[in-house]
């Protein structure tokens, strides 16, 4: 991985860790995140900022037992889908034990970095 | 608009062969298709090349040209990259290129060297096909990610692993009298449900292998065909391509494949046939769940019912619609640039009555193939029919 940063990902990750996520809505309403110029079911080019949810629900989850080079340290570990209800995300469950990861879960988003690599990884921990 | 003929057909063993280039794979691929098709090498007009992973796994791009030396035709060459879909696109642009005249004869084709990678690196190169920010840096695998549509359809429509397991069982059964395939053992439900688990609730037997291989096909127009007395009685009638959003995250559907939904609608409409006519399929099993996917997507099961395909017998090779009988990709092998291609030569092999299973389906006329990209962001289908 490059030390160059990934304008509006990077950016992001930056305000989740500063407490302050956000999502992308254009005029519509329809949510999605960055880096995003276009809305993806409308079209529109006039995203903005707004609030992510401070809530969101584990819609699937599985546990990885054979992870890619990059998370060999850290397998096994849960990735799910969490919806927050604009946007949904992808990201690992943590601060619970793997056996009692469930769909529905309400999760908040965090960052957290691997233990292979110390890359920043989106996270959720129940809440 | 001429038939568009299957006039050859090639494939080398998939497996475990890492020290073999890509070059040579698919030479000999080719050679097979020449020899099977009588079509002279002189008279290709074009190459249409699949590989996904090249770059990562050779240190090779721009492989057109050099794989249009390999098989020694002097044509102009092209790559298609649509991940696991990359051979099926090469396919369906030879059928646009042979209907709108362009060409009358083509050599397609497709290649993966996967497994010099080892476990690891293959894993890494076939997650590329996702979100990059959005998913690979959240950890996900391929495995991971149908591992995750897995759990949404068991939530949404019931099922469990054990129905998934029969669909392993199926498919290496039906790969063990196929001498091209990776793994001609059967296993039992139970070996499915013992073995490790990769990303739960899919195990190492939900799996489809690391492969090495190529695939190549002659297609030649009708009227080349017919002009130079060609033994080519199968034709390719109806081709279709569907797209969805990259991340599953941006999905409408977690349990679905619209992609596969629209591709198999325009194929089935291009083609002039139902679900119904289709007397047996070769779809993208990469994982056990992805061929339930794909036989719902494809109208060949009903919404929700395409997990108890295979364990209700329905699927199975004497079943009212086999599915696989090549062994798929989970027995058979997936080497992933050439899996779209090699699922036309084996639907052709068994409609001419030479393969290895075609006793299974001796009075069949027209089959189809169904070839997906990443988590079925790409689908790319196609109609064959036996037309002389
Ligand atoms: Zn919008």
């Amino acid at each position: 991985m490059s030390d160059v940063r990934d304008a509006g990902f990077d950016d992001w990750l930056d305000a989740l860790e500063s407490g302050d996520p956000y999502y992308l809505e254009c005029p519509e309403g329809h949510g999605s995140l960055p880096p995003r110029r276009v809305c993806l079911e409308c079209g529109a080019t006039d995203l903005e900022q707004r609030p992510l949810p401070d809530a969101g629900e584990l819609e699937t989850f599985t546990i990885t037992h054979v992870p890619t080079p990059a998370f060999e340290d850290d397998a096994p570990y849960a990735t799910a889908v969490a919806d927050f209800g604009p946007v949904r995300v992808t990201g690992q469950v943590v601060g619970i034990d793997l056996e009692e990861v469930e769909t529905g879960l309400t999760v908040e988003p965090d960052v957290i970095t691997s233990e292979t690599d110390g890359e920043r990884v989106v996270a959720f921990r129940p809440r | 608009m001429s038939d568009v003929r299957v006039a050859g057909v090639g494939l080398t063993s998939f497996g475990n062969t890492p020290e073999r280039t890509g070059r040579d794979l698919f030479a000999e691929a080719s050679i097979e298709a020449f020899d099977d098709s009588g079509v002279p090498r002189d008279d290709v007009e074009a190459v249409l090349y699949g590989n996904f992973m090249g770059e990562l796994s050779e240190h090779q791009g721009h492989q057109g040209p050099l794989m249009a030396e390999a098989a020694g035709v002097h044509a102009p060459a092209t790559r298609y990259e649509s991940a696991c879909a990359s051979g099926g696109m090469a396919v369906r642009e030879a059928v646009k290129r042979v209907r709108n005249g362009e060409n009358d004869v083509l050599l397609v084709g497709g290649t993966e060297r996967m497994t010099n990678l080892g476990t690891g690196g293959a894993t890494e190169a076939l997650a590329i096909a996702a979100d990059d920010l959005w998913e690979v840096r959240a950890g996900m695998t391929f495995p991971g990610a149908y591992a995750l549509m897995a759990k949404a359809y068991f939530e949404e429509f019931g099922g469990e692993h054990e129905d998934l397991a029969h669909i392993a069982v199926k498919n290496h059964e039906n790969a063990v009298p196929n001498e091209k395939a990776q793994y001609r053992s059967e296993i039992d439900v139970a070996d499915v449900l013992e073995a490790p688990q990769v990303a739960s609730p899919l195990g190492l037997y939900d799996s489809c292998p690391i492969s090495d291989g190529a695939a190549a096909l002659v297609i030649t127009s009708e009227s080349y065909a017919e002009e130079h007395d060609l033994d080519a009685p199968v034709a390719i009638t109806g081709s279709g391509q569907g797209g969805d959003r990259m991340a599953l995250q941006d999905r409408e559907y977690l349990a679905r494949s619209p992609a596969a939904r629209s591709a198999g609608e325009e194929a089935y409409a291009d083609a002039d046939v139902t679900a119904d006519d289709v007397d047996f399929a070769e779809v993208h099993d990469c994982f056990t769940i992805a061929e339930v996917l794909a036989l719902e997507a494809l109208d060949l099961e009903s919404t929700g019912e395409g997990i108890a395909a295979a364990r209700d017998g329905r699927t199975t090779a004497d079943g009212d619609h086999p599915i696989n009988l090549s062994g798929g990709l989970k027995a058979k092998g997936h080497p992933v640039g050439a899996t779209g291609v090699s699922q036309v030569a084996e639907v052709t092999s068994l409609l001419r009555g030479d393969h290895a299973n075609s006793d299974h389906v001796a009075d069949a006329t027209t089959a189809l193939t169904h070839n997906a990209g990443g988590t079925v962001a790409s689908a790319v289908v196609h109609v064959l029919e036996v037309v002389a």
